[in-house]
């Protein structure tokens, strides 16, 4: 009688690829309720669309590829990028933009580098930057929260203006105006100081209006994360440390033109970026001490962008440079193995076993 | 009384299986009718047969002898007759029969006369040794590496503690932890013995606190300075490596031993079987199995005869030998699965997993999404899903560059991984595969050495034959009549009509003209 021949080991934990990207869904739950309360329900519209048109290029590329079809369609990692790549598109932009968008991330961004696993670069920030040099104007006509405008964008009203333009939709021009970010930028460029820009009403206690509860939401799942031990803490503590030491620095030195640091870290998507971009497994550095030199370029890059870039916000370039930096880190941040260096020393320097729980 | 020197890195917590063994008492098996007993049960040379088929032997003789250094004896463990001497099914990875010693069993379990029992204290350390190393003993923790040689630090080595392993941090394993609690003094003598034969000043006895009746045990036993530690229930803390960091705060050097950190770590049941064959002269012949999974009613520890196929083991368990889809050797962590049932218990056989299925075998293995769970439970530190990636693309330069022989093969990684991925199998495929390319490599090393020097040596008599040639040619060109030509072809021609000709006059005249020759 033949025996089967099981390979050790014969137990495993409960993790899965699926378990993972599910918890990040999980995660994004609190900041994708605050962004509808305050901006209105166009996310909802084009998040449907573009997990839709991400599930279809997924299948599509695997099937070109010559892969197994289903374990990596429900493996949830395209719905994963297809959501974060939203919360980064004005809610009310025309629908085709999530689609271009979606599907460079999918198709190209992913599959053409290998699938799931081997992409260099972020998906979701790829597919954003492409939109966002490609289509400047769509993607920088952002609502304000309706706490500002008074202006409510309800369903139908989302689904026209995206769907039709916003022509037949008389509020929109009191939907739309800059963001806290944008506003920053242009003011400062105009010569006002930091203060006098402040007092505009699209601020709210320390970022913008809105912006800063959405800041909170995605705070709030990140610790989630951490705590279900989805991500470690070293990327987001080095990327929101390394921007909050940075814009400390300048503002503490010239509080007239550059923003507090609480507005650095609750205006724009550096709370997104930190807890849920930079700490994308596949794209980021892998040991624990790259991960803090990734995570601190993250920050240092975003600050450097927002100050004397080009774009409003840095998150998304500064993730993909410090994409491209990567494998430089992997290479220099190899840990000591255990039984090289120094004997019978003082304990090793890096930070293990503190997770003992996994399993 | 749980004292903590250190700790080790990474690491997990694995839901215990072992209640079901633990709580029973060892129950010795009875002898069954037919023992196999491989040459081949521990790390080194294989045994050499002493004994010749149709010969009688009894319990505890020497059937089969180490020649070389690195290697053990084989004894009879029941008394009987030599029926085979052949390749049989043994327990091994890679499930190629080997060379075995079949006896069948006479019933009469006759012992060979002991050695006469000796004091440890006033014996020569030599002779201690030689004891231990006729006993055929072995580490019995599943490793198999001959117990002398680790009792001889030789020159430069500084051995100032014994650890004893009694970690057991297998999820399925009981049978140390039942041998501790019963045979606790047994283990405390042998640890002496070891403390003795290596010089060392400290003993230590290491138990997980999830074995506190253990713990308590050997505490009632310890005498004469063995201490008993209690260490934390985490896998692998029974790694040697870990254990000796846990305990002595010491790590040892990547390229060395245990000894370069002037440790030598034993197995609680070696140290016990240490005990028998100096004390009482018994080699080893028998050992505690642990008989456990799911395929088994009633998981249980038994006293085995080395030598007894697993079938019968299983039969005696209950367990339906006709049904039985699988049995792993060893832990589910770091077990491998057996071919044949007729495999036979040997000396490393710590545990009979019968029927255990990888609980996440329908699950696909996705690709890695470098998530770094793996990073983080490596007890050695490593980055097992940068391995991962050089070892699946067979770079297996990158894969040394990132420490793979430093790699326990522990499994943490494979538990924690996402995405399903085999990876202590990768790590263990890229060092066969490397082992196997160094093997090649000396082999055409020499081939090459054979090949140049034939070459060398054909170089050598092509150089003589013109050193000839030249020289045969030189008398030629100064030959003692007159007038050589200078064209020396022309010469060549008219000597050899010299020399028909001379021929010629040779027989005619009824002579071999011979003086050209040469």
């Amino acid at each position: 009688m033949a025996l089967n021949r099981p390979i050790a080991p014969l137990v495993h934990g409960d993790h899965s690829v699926r378990g993972v990207m599910v918890k990040v869904l999980y995660a994004l739950v609190p900041a994708l309720l605050v962004y509808v309360g305050f901006f209105g329900f166009g996310i909802l519209i084009h998040m449907v669309l573009a997990v839709v048109v991400a599930v279809a290029a997924e299948a599509v590329m695997l099937r070109l590829r010559g892969r197994p079809v289903r374990p990596f369609v429900t493996d949830g990692s395209a719905p994963v990028t297809a959501m974060l790549l939203c919360f980064a598109l004005p809610p009310l932009a025309p629908w085709w933009v999530t689609v271009v968008g979606v599907l460079f991330a999918i198709v190209v961004a992913k599959h053409l580098y290998g699938g799931l696993g081997n992409n260099p670069f972020n998906p979701a920030m790829a597919g954003y930057v492409l939109l966002l040099v490609s289509f400047p104007l769509p993607m920088t006509t952002w609502p304000v929260a309706f706490t500002v405008s008074g202006e409510y964008p309800g369903p139908l009203v989302s689904a026209a203006i995206i769907f039709l333009g916003p022509d037949g939709v008389a509020s929109w021009d009191a939907i739309t105006g800059a963001t806290p970010l944008d506003l920053m930028k242009t003011q400062l460029g105009l010569n006002q100081v930091v203060p006098e820009i402040a007092a505009h009403p699209v601020f709210g206690d320390f970022g913008g209006k809105g912006w800063e509860w959405l800041a909170n939401a995605f705070f709030l799942g990140g610790l989630w994360l951490l705590y279900k031990k989805v991500i470690t803490w070293h990327i987001p503590v080095a990327m929101l440390g390394s921007l909050f030491i940075m814009s400390l620095g300048f503002a503490a030195l010239d509080p007239g033109s550059h923003p507090s640091p609480l507005f650095h870290l609750f205006s724009g998507g550096a709370m997104i970026g930190a807890f849920f971009i930079a700490t994308d497994p596949v794209s980021a550095a892998t040991s624990p001490r790259g991960r803090l030199i990734y995570g601190a370029g993250i920050g240092i890059l975003t600050f450097v962008i927002r100050t004397w870039g080009g774009y409003p916000d840095g998150v998304a370039f500064a993730v993909l440079l410090m994409n491209m930096m990567v494998p430089t880190i992997d290479y220099y941040t190899k840990p000591r193995v255990f039984g090289h260096g120094p004997q019978h020393g003082p304990e090793h320097g890096r930070d293990h076993g503190r997770d003992h729980g996994r399993g | 009384m749980s004292t903590r020197t250190g700790d080790f890195p990474g690491g997990l917590h694995l839901d215990g299986h072992k209640t079901p063994s633990s709580g029973r008492a060892v129950e010795t098996m009875p002898v069954p009718p037919l023992l196999v007993f491989p040459l081949h049960q521990h790390i080194g040379e294989p045994a050499l047969p002493v004994v010749e088929v149709g010969e009688s032997v009894l319990a505890g003789q020497l059937i089969a002898h180490a020649e070389d250094y690195v290697s053990a004896p084989v004894h009879a463990s029941t008394s009987g007759r030599v029926v085979a001497i052949e390749k049989r099914p043994v327990p091994h990875p890679s499930g190629l029969p080997a060379e075995c010693i079949v006896v069948e069993a006479d019933g009469e379990d006759r012992q060979a006369p002991c050695e006469a029992p000796g004091d440890f204290e006033t014996m020569d350390l030599s002779a201690l040794r030689n004891r231990i190393r006729e006993a055929g003993i072995v580490g019995m923790g599943g490793a198999g590496f001959p117990t002398f040689i680790k009792l001889n630090p030789g020159p430069g080595g500084d051995i100032d503690t014994v650890v004893l392993n009694g970690v057991e941090c297998e999820p399925y394993i009981t049978c140390d932890d039942r041998l501790m609690q019963e045979r606790a003094a047994d283990i405390v003598s042998g640890a002496l013995i070891i403390r003795h034969a290596v010089g060392a000043g400290r003993c230590v006895i290491g138990v997980e606190d999830n074995k506190p009746k253990a713990a308590a045990a050997l505490r009632a036993a310890a005498r004469d300075g063995v201490t008993v530690q209690t260490v934390v229930t985490r896998y692998p803390a029974g790694g040697e490596k870990q254990l000796i960091k846990i305990l002595t705060g010491r790590e040892v050097p990547s390229d060395g031993l245990p000894l370069n950190a002037g440790v030598v770590v034993q197995n609680v049941a070696t140290a016990a079987a240490i005990f028998h064959a100096v004390s009482e002269g018994r080699p080893l012949i028998s050992r505690v199995v642990t008989v456990t999974g799911p395929g088994v009613a009633e998981p249980r520890n038994l006293e085995v005869r080395l030598g007894t196929p697993v079938a019968d083991v299983l039969a005696h368990c209950g367990a339906d030998t006709a049904a039985v889809r699988a049995v792993v050797v060893g832990g589910a962590m770091m077990g491998f699965a057996i071919h044949d049932l007729a495999s036979p218990v040997v000396k490393t056989t710590n545990c009979l997993l019968v029927d255990a299925v990888a609980d996440d075998a329908d699950q696909p293995q996705m690709p890695c999404i470098r998530c770094g769970a793996c990073v983080e439970v490596c007890p050695q530190l490593l980055l097992p899903q940068q391995l991962y990636w050089y070892a699946s693309v067979r770079d297996f330069d990158k894969v040394q560059d990132y420490s793979l022989f430093d790699c326990i093969e522990c499994g943490c990684c494979n538990f924690v991984c996402p995405s399903h991925i085999p990876l202590a199998s990768y790590f263990r495929f890229a060092k066969n595969e490397i082992w196997a390319q160094e093997r090649e490599r000396q082999r055409a090393d020499r081939a090459r050495e054979r090949h140049e020097f034939n070459q060398a040596r054909k170089e050598q008599e092509e150089r003589e034959r013109q050193e000839r040639h030249r020289r045969k040619k030189a008398r030629l060109k100064d030959p003692p009549d007159e007038a050589a030509p200078a064209d020396s072809k022309k010469a060549a021609v008219q000597e050899a009509l010299k020399r028909a000709q001379a021929r010629k006059e040779g027989l005619e005249a009824g002579t071999e003209g011979t003086e050209d020759r040469g």
